[in-house]
């Protein structure tokens, strides 16, 4: 225990890099992730098509072998990026496609009538798009992406093996200096994770529960 | 071409249009992708010495040695080998979770449930630091034992919510039929949730798979491990590119034929399919989603 309380500007540290991390790369893939589900509904077959083959490609690619090449092979090809930026870029990437999906299925979880109502009232597709199928739709996509963001916190961690200062690494590194307290550590960082985790959790249960009463 | 209920069947402007539109963006891609292989291919000069492009043939000729595709093999094998194991255990410990968590007793109940929070909020990577670090098992029971229990929490929880989707008669019926409520559970309940998430689990082995990556930073020789660490450092960061290309095609094609096999199992076991006319956007492009058990892909967690 003492040396958990010992470490704990260290254990502060890692944690503030788990949160950048986390908020940055969510934030991103967010955009990116919107602008992908949008691809993937339009009108345009090639902008569907590429959307797709997107998804699918990252979607089957660990995130090991995402970061390995923002880390190593990016460098390779004359990127001067420090690691963080590198794993920024990487869980990015990653996690995008997921946001896309989660998106979607919300989308075509809106019943066909909103759609078919908004086509007859005459509305285009923009506005039966904006008017009546995302402002419903927004609204049971959001604990799939609180999941999604779960899914994040955790994904984080593999950051840690390309040389980014985060919880895992800061687990490791504590870990071999304190080999007295290695539990303790790990409990402590996993305590760590689970004080983000747990309560996105709760929230992301709480929603799908009101939102199932409406329904 | 299904239409969508979205937009009106095109007419010939809007048709031309869209033909206009989809011709740049191919245009926009296409010239994308050009630029990347054309930079990819160019040589490049590093501290005074001209390196040759990444498509030369200097960067891509050990991929005729026979001996490296035996290691790449192994490394494919080492990662198929941990993930079978860890799926067989995942399986086992999801079927427990469920019972106890579902059990009629808050005894067990309740400790089951904050468990099973416990391991489903925790990164797998740490876990596996845990078991590597405290267990001192050796990288391989690390991996697999991290990954098993991790996605067995996942499991249990879908198979949770497959008993909780139950018609109650079935419990019901059980019971009256002088089933204990163990028994009703065992024979009654759990056939038909695993059947109603079998799609689910299967695509939360696919991610299980895709998991087994981790080992890399762990130190388990599996097949990333293999390609870009083993054989990058014999073969010489040269051939680092080529590495990453061939571990990279190596797992699209496993994984996309996995989750093709779960996609159409889904497509096959769910039983209230809806017909086509009934989604929103073209059938194409959304596959499952609008039945009851949506797409698969779409409950695991990454």
């Amino acid at each position: 225990m003492n040396a958990v309380i010992e470490n704990l500007p260290r254990f502060i540290e890692a944690f503030g890099m788990t949160l950048w991390l986390l908020v940055l790369s969510g934030a991103c893939a967010l955009i990116i992730g919107t602008v992908i589900a949008a691809m993937r509904i339009s009108p345009v077959p090639s902008l569907s098509a590429f959307a797709s083959v997107y998804t699918e490609l990252l979607r089957n690619t660990p995130l090991t072998l995402v970061l390995f090449f923002c880390a190593f092979v990016l460098p390779q090809l004359g990127s001067r990026l420090p690691y963080e930026w590198a794993a920024f870029i990487g869980l990015t990437l990653y996690t995008s496609p997921f946001v896309a999906e989660a998106l979607r299925s919300g989308i075509n979880g809106v019943a066909v009538g909103q759609a078919e109502a908004a086509r007859s009232l005459g509305l285009g597709f923009m506005q039966s798009t904006t008017l009546v199928i995302f402002p419903q739709a927004f609204r049971m996509v959001i604990p799939p992406l609180i999941n999604v963001l779960i899914a994040l916190t955790k994904n984080t961690s593999v950051a840690g093996g390309f040389f980014v200062f985060e919880l895992f690494s800061a687990a490791k590194e504590l870990a071999n200096a304190n080999g007295n307290a290695v539990i303790a550590i790990l409990l402590a960082v996993a305590a760590f994770y689970l004080v983000v985790t747990i309560p996105l959790g709760i929230v992301s249960a709480h929603l799908e529960k009101k939102l199932a009463v409406q329904r | 071409m299904s239409a969508s209920v979205l937009f009106d069947t095109p007419g010939p402007r809007t048709r031309r249009r869209s033909r206009i539109a989809s011709v740049i963006v191919v245009l926009l891609i296409a010239a994308g992708l050009g630029w990347i292989i054309y930079t990819l291919a160019q040589p490049r000069d590093s501290s005074g010495i001209t390196l040759p492009g990444y498509f030369d043939w200097s960067r891509w000729d050990i991929f005729v040695l026979a001996e490296l595709w035996v290691r790449v093999g192994e490394g494919l094998l080492a990662t198929l080998q941990a993930a079978a194991v860890a799926a067989a255990m995942a399986l086992v410990v999801g079927v427990l979770f469920a019972m106890l968590r579902t059990s009629t007793f808050a005894v067990v109940r309740i400790p089951a449930t904050i468990v099973l929070e416990f391991f489903r909020g925790m990164p797998v990577l740490l876990m596996m630091l845990f078991i590597l670090l405290v267990a001192s098992t050796g990288a391989f029971w690390a991996v697999v034992l991290a990954l098993g229990v991790y996605n067995g929490a996942i499991i249990g929880e879908s198979l949770r919510a497959g008993l909780a989707a139950l018609p109650r008669g079935q419990r019901e019926a059980g019971l009256s039929l002088g089933l204990t409520q163990f028994q009703s559970k065992v024979f009654i309940e759990f056939p038909q949730a695993f059947r109603q998430m079998l799609p689910v689990i299967i695509a939360q082995l696919v991610v299980l798979l895709k998991d087994t990556s981790l080992g890399y930073i762990v130190g388990y020789n599996e097949l990333i491990r293999t390609t870009m660490n083993n054989l990058g450092s014999s073969v010489g960061n040269r051939y680092l590119f080529s590495l990453f290309l061939v571990t990279l095609v190596i797992y699209l094609a496993v994984n996309l034929s996995l989750s093709a096999v779960a996609r159409r199992l889904a497509r096959r076991r769910s039983p209230g399919k809806l017909l086509p006319k009934d989604q929103i956007t073209p059938t194409a492009s959304i596959s499952s989603i609008a039945m009851p058990n949506g797409n698969p892909e779409d409950r695991t967690t990454e």
